[in-house]
C-alpha cells in the first residue's frame, strides 16, 4: 500500500517536472504543446475511489495551471477526463479483471489497448482545453486541427513515456 | 431534506465532478476579462522559483545571442547620449524624468497559447506595479498582470485580450492593435480609417495615450492591408517588432506621474 503511494508521489512530481521544464518549452509549428502530465491520472488504479480520483485529478490540473498561468483551464480538462476514465475503462476492457491496486498499464492491458485507452481520453481532454482556452466556436477548423493534432502528439508522447519505463516482467 | 443528502450521497461521484468543474470554470472565467486577471492571477514566488531554476541554465545557450542584442541596445543608447549630440544653444532644460526603466529577466514564456503570459523576474520588491508597460529592447512586449515579492506576470501582446493603443507614425492616425491567436509573429491593426492608405513596411508605434507606455515605443511594421469596402473602418496585419519566442531581456516601464494623471482622470469622471 504504501509501495503504491510512494510510487504514485514520485510518478506525481516526475511528470510535471516533465511537463513543466521540456513539454511546456517545446514548440511543435508554432503551436503545438503536448501535455504527458495526463499519463499520472491515466496511470491511476483501476479500483480507486471514483471521487478520489476527482480530487487528484482536480490538483494535477491546478498544479500545471499555476506553472502556466492559466488559472483552471488544465483543472477543468483534467477533471473531465477523470469524470470519463471509469466509463472508458468499463468499455475498452469489460472482459479484463482487475484486481487490488492493478493500474490499467501495458501489462495487463498491452500496447494497443492502452494506446486506444489513452487516445481516446487525451482527445477529449484536449477537445475540452483548446475549446475552453479560445472560449468561441468562431475559429472551428483551426481549433480542430489543434485539437486533432495535439491529441496526437501527446499520445505519442505518452506511448514512449510508458514504452520506456514499464519494466518487462515475463 | 434527509433523503436529499441521501439522493446527493448516492450520486457523490457526479455531484463531485459538477462541484469541481464549476470551480475551474469560474477560475478560467475570471482570467478572462483583462480587468478582472488584474485580481485574479496566479502569480507567485514559488513556481517563479522553480521556474527560474531552468532559465538559469537554458540562457547560458543564448549568451551570444544576447550580447549581440545588448551591444545593439548599447549602441543606439549611446546615441542618445548628451555627448553625441552638437549643442549650440547653452540653455539645456532639464526635465523631471518621467518614466523609469526597471530590467528584467524572462524566467519563462509561451508564444503557442491562446493567452500567453511572460513571467520575468522582478516583483513588488523592485518596485513593479500592476498595469506597468514592458518593453524588449526591438520593440513593445506586454503589461504586467500579475505582481508577487520576487516576480511577476506580463500579460504578453500574444493574448486574446491584449488590446493596445497605438498610432500610424507617418500620419498620425489612431488605431489599436490586437492578437488574432494565430501566429506568433502576426497581430493585426484594427480600426483604420478607410481613406488611410498603408503600404508594406508602415510603422506602427505607441499612441502614448494609455498612460502605461510613453510615446513613440515601436510595435511593429505593416505587412498587409486588408481593404473592405463596406466597412467604414479597416484592420491590416502587423510584424511585432519583438520576437516573443527569443524573449530574454525586458524592461518595465514605471510611469512616475501616473498617481497624478489617475487622479486627475478621477476627478474629472467624478464631476
Amino acid at each position: 500500500m504504501n509501495n503504491l503511494l510512494l510510487k504514485n508521489i514520485i510518478r506525481f512530481v516526475l511528470l510535471i517536472l516533465v511537463q513543466v521544464f521540456l513539454l511546456n518549452k517545446m514548440n511543435l509549428s508554432g503551436y503545438i504543446n503536448p501535455y504527458a502530465y495526463l499519463l499520472f491520472i491515466l496511470l491511476l488504479p483501476v479500483n480507486i475511489n471514483r471521487s478520489g480520483l476527482l480530487i487528484l485529478a482536480f490538483f494535477t490540473g491546478l498544479t500545471i495551471d499555476l506553472f502556466g498561468n492559466t488559472l483552471g483551464l488544465h483543472a477543468a480538462a483534467t477533471v473531465l477526463l477523470a469524470f470519463l476514465r471509469p466509463r472508458v475503462i468499463n468499455l475498452f476492457f469489460s472482459n479484463i479483471e482487475f484486481t487490488g491496486d492493478d493500474e490499467p498499464g501495458l501489462p495487463i492491458i498491452g500496447v494497443g489497448g492502452f494506446f486506444r485507452y489513452a487516445l481516446v481520453l487525451v482527445f477529449v481532454h484536449h477537445a475540452f482545453l483548446f475549446f475552453l482556452e479560445i472560449f468561441s466556436f468562431s475559429n472551428f477548423p483551426d481549433t480542430l486541427y489543434r485539437i486533432i493534432f495535439s491529441t496526437l502528439v501527446s499520445t505519442l508522447v505518452i506511448m514512449i513515456i510508458v514504452l520506456l519505463f514499464t519494466r518487462k516482467s515475463k | 431534506m434527509r433523503s436529499l443528502f441521501a439522493l446527493l450521497w448516492k450520486y457523490q461521484f457526479f455531484v463531485l465532478f459538477v462541484i469541481l468543474e464549476v470551480i475551474s470554470l469560474l477560475l478560467v472565467v475570471n482570467s478572462y476579462s483583462y480587468h478582472r486577471s488584474l485580481a485574479v492571477n496566479s502569480t507567485n514566488d514559488f513556481t517563479g522559483a522553480v521556474l527560474e531554476v531552468y532559465s538559469d541554465v537554458a540562457d547560458y545557450f543564448s549568451l551570444r545571442k544576447v550580447n549581440k542584442e545588448l551591444i545593439e541596445e548599447n549602441s543606439i543608447l549611446r546615441h542618445q547620449q548628451v555627448s553625441s549630440f552638437l549643442f549650440t544653444d547653452t540653455n539645456v532644460v532639464y526635465r523631471d524624468s518621467l518614466y523609469r526603466y526597471i530590467p528584467a529577466r524572462v524566467v519563462s514564456n509561451s508564444v503557442n497559447k491562446q493567452s500567453n503570459f511572460i513571467l520575468i523576474n522582478k516583483g513588488s520588491r523592485h518596485g513593479i506595479q500592476k498595469e506597468m508597460g514592458v518593453v524588449s529592447a526591438k520593440g513593445l512586449t506586454g503589461i504586467v498582470t500579475g505582481v508577487s515579492e520576487h516576480y511577476a506576470y506580463v500579460m504578453s501582446m500574444l493574448h486574446q485580450n491584449s488590446r493596445i493603443s497605438a498610432r500610424i507614425k507617418k500620419n498620425g492616425q489612431l488605431v489599436n492593435v490586437i492578437w488574432d491567436g494565430k501566429n506568433n509573429l502576426l497581430g493585426e491593426v484594427t480600426d483604420i480609417p478607410s481613406h488611410v492608405i498603408l503600404s508594406r513596411g508602415d510603422t506602427i508605434i505607441t499612441s502614448g495615450n494609455s498612460l502605461i507606455f510613453p510615446e513613440e515605443i515601436l510595435i511593429g511594421t505593416i505587412m498587409e492591408q486588408k481593404i473592405s469596402q463596406n466597412k467604414d473602418l479597416g484592420t491590416a496585419s502587423i510584424q511585432f517588432a519583438t520576437d516573443f519566442n527569443s524573449l530574454r531581456f525586458v524592461y518595465v516601464i514605471a510611469n512616475m506621474m501616473k498617481e497624478e494623471q489617475d487622479k486627475l482622470i478621477n476627478n474629472q469622471t467624478d464631476e
